[in-house]
């Protein structure tokens, strides 16, 4: 380090970045100016207390970021000039990132919303300013992902209308209901859902192990986007730990709130990325790892390190982990047998696994796949090629906060379909777990006012009460988003594609 | 028992020199290389030294450019002009 008198360090920047920009109030109040930083009972005496880790100065956001854009569009032209999309290992493949485009990307946008909310509201400067990068980030996010899978959109069928299908179809409610919970809560608990909860805790199961996936799986473009996002959520990450760590030194009086919002959000963002789990174990023709190792070794491992650290705080882990860790055998199977049964339903394609997946899926699974999962896909797939291809006619029962199907199994059954329901004003409601059931009994003013899509359709606000009248309504178009990808456009194409080159290679 | 830190980062020309410096810096890390990734463990504590990626790649290299193939970290974070640190613990 040169020690040139007139240069500031990295720590004299980021101070001059982020204090003494803001003043006290004098025409008005301080709390009315901030309306919304105190009434979720979070106090906080000094914010100067706050640090950021990774100093990033504004000069140096914009040099880093600038840098990782160019990189990325290089990449994503060069995809497109070389035809990229004719490179992927199968084309039952994109069916995952029409999950990703569909479910996550409007994600991205929500939380560049969701950021800029927070980083008008808290009145410390430090973490507006970091809020305010990350709503940038989040931005960023949502268009590069658009402008990446807007390639595969040319040839493959279920891209078309993402942000419509995002408020109408029927599982995307799963991640918008996740989303919406998170930014009608107060900025604390906010910030603690998605940068902490989610980013810091699981969002490395999605964005790490599934972009290796894509990368195994020849979609350099995605695993660019993938990875330069990730760059970001790196320096999330380390502001997720930030907050916590500046609520808990600020008031003891904030530990149980904060606990409980872990509790709340680890399983809230547990059962979204239930949806990850399918597509790691079902959906990457060429599989990196499991669910249940990517588990072991993102919350199992990595999980345990932190909240170990998090202890001297007074806090626990997240309650029901332990449910989670139970379910890691089963859960993708689970999750892929909705699916499976509603693909009429949905704007991409399931199908039978083939045998080497099965066997692979048997390896990764020695004490369940075989005994439990295995059996119902050959049966399946014996009625699939007889010509009777199993769609459930009837519309399933949804749990009321995390809005997936009941098909999820009891902690110490997995032959058992869980079911759990409380009573709030003379009604009933219906969760797929305890961890959910938790969540609603806390906040029931919250949970009744959900948009549930099997709901919604019954009540005739779906476009109409038959499935093609709903599907209508969703933009879907009936016969080529939807069912089995056998027999599908995207698979007449991929075998055309795959006879031009067996021929030019003769 | 001591938890690990981690560390990911893309595996790319760019990353190499870094993953380098780390692995040359903290004689307990191990790296793990998947598919476009490489993710370094270590127990406890890992640092990274400017002035070591800047004899490996002969040119000044500022801490921040880590931002431009970092995938993902575990561990708190100790950031100033000459190296990063990620550690467990206070």
């Amino acid at each position: 380090m040169s020690e040139n008198p007139k240069k500031l360090n990295l720590k004299q920047r980021y101070k001059l970045l982020t204090r003494g920009l803001d003043w006290e109030t004098t025409y008005q109040p301080m709390d009315k100016v901030f309306p919304f930083d105190t009434f979720e009972g979070i106090k906080i005496h000094d914010w100067d207390g706050w640090e950021d880790p990774f100093r990033l100065t504004m000069d140096a956001y914009w040099k880093y970021q600038a840098e990782k854009e160019r990189k990325l569009y290089a990449v994503i032209d060069s995809f497109a000039q070389n035809n990229g999309h004719m490179g992927i290992t199968d084309a039952r493949y994109v069916n995952a990132i029409k999950i990703l485009l569909t479910g996550v990307t409007s994600l991205e946008y929500a939380a560049h919303r969701g950021f800029s909310h927070v980083g008008r509201h808290l009145r410390g400067v430090g973490p507006r300013v970091a809020c305010q990068m990350q709503a940038i980030d989040e931005l960023r996010h949502a268009q590069t992902q658009i402008h990446t899978l807007s390639h595969y959109n040319r040839y493959f069928d279920g891209f078309h209308d993402w942000r419509h299908m995002y408020d109408r179809v029927w599982y995307l409610s799963v991640p918008k209901s996740f989303f919406d919970d998170a930014m009608t809560a107060g900025p604390f608990e906010f910030v603690t859902a998605i940068s902490f909860s989610f980013e810091y805790v699981l969002t490395n199961l999605l964005f790490v192990p599934f972009m290796s996936g894509a990368a195994y799986n020849g979609d350099m473009a995605t695993v660019t986007f993938g990875f330069s996002a990730q760059s970001d959520e790196a320096r999330h990450m380390t502001l997720g730990l930030e907050v916590i760590k500046f609520m808990l030194e600020q008031d003891e009086a904030n530990v149980p709130i904060v606990q409980r919002w872990i509790d709340k959000w680890f399983w809230r963002g547990y059962r979204l990325l239930s949806l990850v789990a399918m597509m790691m174990d079902y959906m990457l023709p060429k599989r990196v790892m499991s669910w249940a190792e990517a588990w072991e070794m993102y919350y199992e491992d990595a999980g345990a390190a932190l909240f170990e650290d998090l202890e001297r705080y007074g806090l626990r882990p997240p309650k029901y982990a332990d449910i989670a860790t139970k379910e890691k055998n089963r859960l993708s199977h689970e999750v892929w047998s909705i699916f499976y049964n509603y693909t009429h339903a949905a704007a991409f394609h399931t199908w039978s696994p083939e045998d080497n997946e099965l066997d692979w899926l048997s390896e990764k699974y020695p004490d369940t796949f075989d005994k439990m999962y295995r059996p119902r896909f050959d049966y399946w797939r014996e009625q699939a090629a007889a010509g009777n291809r199993f769609y459930n006619q009837a519309l399933p029962q949804l749990c009321t906060t995390c809005q997936i199907p009941m098909g999820f199994t009891e902690p110490d059954d997995p032959t058992k379909i869980c079911f759990r329901e409380s009573v709030f004003k003379h009604e009933r409601y219906h969760f797929c777990s305890d961890g959910c059931k938790d969540i609603f009994d806390w906040e029931p003013e919250k949970y009744v006012q959900s948009w549930l899509p099997v709901h919604e359709i019954f009540k005739g606000n779906c476009g109409g009460t038959d499935l093609k009248d709903v599907l209508k309504w969703y933009h879907l178009n009936d016969g080529v988003d939807n069912m089995d990808y056998e027999g599908s456009p995207d698979q007449r194409l991929w075998a055309e594609w795959t006879a031009n080159r067996s021929k030019a290679a003769e | 028992m001591t938890r690990n830190v981690t560390i990911t980062f893309q595996n790319t020309e760019e990353a190499r020199p870094i993953i380098e410096a780390i692995e040359a810096d903290n004689q307990n890390a191990t790296a793990v290389v998947m598919p476009a990734m490489v993710k370094i463990d270590c127990p406890g504590r890992l640092i990274i030294n400017r002035v070591t990626v800047e004899e490996k790649i002969g040119r000044d290299w500022d801490l921040q450019e880590l931002h431009l193939s970092l995938i993902s970290l575990a561990g708190n974070v100790d950031e100033d002009d000459d190296r990063i640190i990620i550690a467990w613990g206070s």
